[in-house]
Formats: C-alpha cells, structure tokens, sequence
C-alpha cells in the first residue's frame, strides 16, 4: 500500500501515463469495454448491418435486372409495333390497288356500254339521215320531171313523160 | 512585478488533464475502483450502442444518418480488412470492428472540453497494441506452425545475407508492438497537451498588456490544433486498424 502511495505521488509530479499504480484499473475497464463492445457488435450490431446493406444489394441489383427486362419488353414492343405498321401499309396498298383496278373495270365497262349506245344512236342518225335523202331525191325527181312537163307545156311542145323521166333521172345522176 | 504575476496567474498543468482520478469519493485506486478511465470507456461504448445499434434499428432500405454513419464505418472496415488480409481474414473482422470503434469513439470523446481520453494512456494502447501482437503471432504459429517462422527468412535475398536479414526482420517484427502502441498514445497525448498548453496561455489579457498580442493567437492556435485533432483522431484509429490487418495478413499468408 505504501509504495503505491508512494508512486502515485511521485507520479504527480511527471506523467500520469507512467504512474504504474493506475495500470491495473484501466486494463481491467479496457478489457470489460473491449468486451462489451465486442460482443454488441459480434452479436447484434455487425450481423444487422451486414443484413441490410446485403438485402440493399441484392434490391438494387434485382431492380436493374427489372429495368433490363423492361427495357428488352420495350423494344419488343416497339419492333412488333413497327412490324404491324409495316403489313398495315401492304395492307392498304393491296386494297387500294384492288379498289383501282375495280374502279378501273368499272370504268372500262361504263366506257364500252356508252360507245356502244353512242354507235347505236349514230347507226340510227344515219339510217333516217339516208332515209329523209332517200325520199328527198323521191321528192326533188317528181318536182323535176313535173317542172320539165310544165316547162315542155309552157314552150308548146308535146309532153313525152318517158323522154322527160329519162332525162330528169339521167341528170339526177349526174 | 510583472514576472510574478505571471507565475501567479497563469496556470501551466498541461498533464493534469490525464490524471487518473476516483470517481466517487477519496482512496486507493485499485483495479476495480470506477475512475474517469472507466467513465469515458463507458461513455464510448454507450455512443456505439447508439450508432450501431439504434441507429440501424429500423434496417431501412434508405438509412438514416445513424444508419449511414454505421453503414459507412461498417463497409469501410470490412473492404480494409477484405483488401489487406484477403477472404480468410474477414471472419476476424468483428474484432477489428471492435478496435476501430473504440480508439475513434474514445478519440472523438475525448476532445470534448473537460473530457478525459483513455486512448492517452500508454496502459490502454499497450493492451491493445501488445494483445493483437500475442493474438497474430499465436494465430500464425497456430496455422503454419514452424513454417510462420519463414516470415524472417527471405528466400529471394542473397544467401550470406539471409540470417542478417532474418536478425533484422526479427527485432523488426519485435517491436512492432511498442510503436503500435506508443504511436497511438503519443499522438493523442501530444496533441491534447499542447492545446492545454495554448490554453494556458489564453487568459494572459486579463494579466498582461501583452496579452493583447498573445491571446487572439493562442485561442486561434487552439481552433487550428482543435481541428488537426479532429483529423487525428480519425487517422490514428485508421492507422492502428490497418497495421492490425497488416499484421494480421502476415500471420495469415507468411510467405512474402
């Protein structure tokens, strides 16, 4: 008891770092520390810490893979919906081409129908165009040859119906 | 007249700071007395109860401050541990967790005004310094036995040079314990010294003409130091964690 009175007082006057008689004390509370913190965090701390960040981990990397996924669906999306535009466009050039060539026919046939009817009225026209000549000639030969008599008359001759419609025909000929 | 009042007023006791003291009433200190050794030890270990434990309490994916402060300390011991001493060794890393936190939180604790640091003690440090010394070398002869002792012998050195350099690796690795710890204690005493030491000097305006000059220097010094020993207490945690990893990879891998 007395020399570690004796230290401590000695110690008083130089470095309390070197005053043996504290050793004791301070190893012995280092070592409950030591202990207690090691086993806090062994037990309790170190094991939940670890827990979390590898649960993070493994939240982060799964929610990439998501994105990845998603990702790969979009583009998917994306070319099937280029795809369904493309044979929609072949579609509608098909019906549209179908449609000209409809119309097209219809068209010729409407065109040959008219023709048809315009060459039937046509053939008509001329038909009675001949037929109104036809009985105007008629018509203009009996004026002539009754004109001819009246003239033959007029001048005093004798009328020869045949010499006059013989030479009222031969200059309707000519 | 004015050296006297010198002497008189200002007070120069910047190792009273690391006394041990009782912390109920008068006597001995034996060796299970409460001291202030014990009550910053405490302390230390309430604050890591509180960042470690409480503060991952919720295990929030997105952490909190206390869950990022335990977060960081937690992977940035572990990658030290995983990069120095490789897979084998991180099966050792609550242990080294336990180092680390304590020598920062009993550093950090320790710079609060009127706090006492159990990291200035040379009995703390040597415990620590010379208990991971017995633990690396029992672990290494545990594993290679005789063939531990091939950390000395450098196979690719000259052959005449071999036992010369094995006597050098020898006391090398002797005293690896001895500036493990005394680099601790020192760095942490030094610095809490000589900010007492400006401290002393603080008050002289209220004594001395001079002070007007000393005093707005010395408390600037002491804002500097307060800070560097902020630094400090951060680095030399860090360096006693690594160069137990150090350590700790030689036991474990004696070949060079």
């Amino acid at each position: 008891m007395a020399t570690t009175e004796t230290a401590h007082e000695a110690a008083k006057a130089g470095m309390p770092q070197l005053d043996f008689s504290t050793f004791p004390n301070q190893i012995f509370w280092l070592l409950v520390t030591l202990a207690v913190i090691f086993f806090v965090l062994r037990t309790v701390a170190l094991p939940r810490i670890g827990g979390i960040l590898t649960t993070r981990r493994g939240q982060i990397s799964g929610d990439l893979a998501a994105a990845e996924e998603l990702k790969h669906k979009a583009l998917e999306a994306e070319k099937a919906y280029n795809a369904a535009l493309v044979s929609a466009r072949a579609e509608a050039g098909k019906i549209v081409a179908a449609a000209k060539a409809e119309i097209q026919a219809d068209l010729n046939a409407a065109i040959a129908k008219a023709d048809a009817e315009i060459a039937a009225k046509t053939a008509e026209s001329a038909s009675r165009i001949d037929e109104i000549r036809a009985a105007a000639s008629d018509v203009v030969a009996s004026v002539a040859k009754d004109t001819a008599a009246e003239l033959v008359v007029a001048m005093g001759g004798a009328v020869d119906a045949r010499a006059i419609e013989a030479a009222v025909t031969a200059r309707l000929k000519g | 007249m004015a050296g006297t009042e010198h002497s008189e007023g200002l007070a120069f006791h910047p190792l009273e700071q690391f006394e041990i003291t009782r912390l109920f009433g008068h006597g001995p200190i034996h060796w299970y007395t409460p001291t202030n050794a014990t009550l910053w030890m405490a302390l230390a270990t309430l604050a890591i109860i509180v960042v470690f434990v409480l503060g991952s309490a919720r295990r929030s994916m997105i952490p909190g401050r206390l869950q990022s402060l335990g977060e960081m300390a937690y992977d940035f011991i572990y990658k030290m541990v995983e990069d120095v001493t490789g897979h084998d060794g991180v099966k050792y890393f609550p242990m080294i967790m336990t180092l680390f936190v304590f020598i920062l939180f009993t550093n950090l604790l320790g710079l609060l005004p009127a706090s006492f640091t159990p990291t200035s003690h040379i009995a703390v440090t040597a415990i620590l310094g010379f208990g991971v010394f017995l633990f690396v070398t029992l672990l290494g002869l545990a594993k290679h036995g005789v063939g531990f002792l091939g950390l000395f012998w450098m196979s690719d050195a000259p052959l005449i040079l071999r036992p010369i350099i094995a006597v050098i690796e020898v006391i090398s690795y002797f005293v690896r314990p001895v500036s493990h710890s005394i680099r601790l204690a020192g760095n942490i005493m030094a610095g809490h010294a000589v900010i007492k030491v400006f401290a002393a000097f603080a008050p002289l305006i209220l004594i001395s003409g001079i002070g007007v000059l000393v005093t707005p220097i010395s408390i600037l010094a002491i804002v500097a130091i307060y800070a560097l020993e902020v630094l400090v207490a951060f680095i030399q945690a860090y360096v006693f964690t690594i160069l137990t990893c150090v350590y700790l990879k030689d036991a474990l891998h004696p070949g060079h």
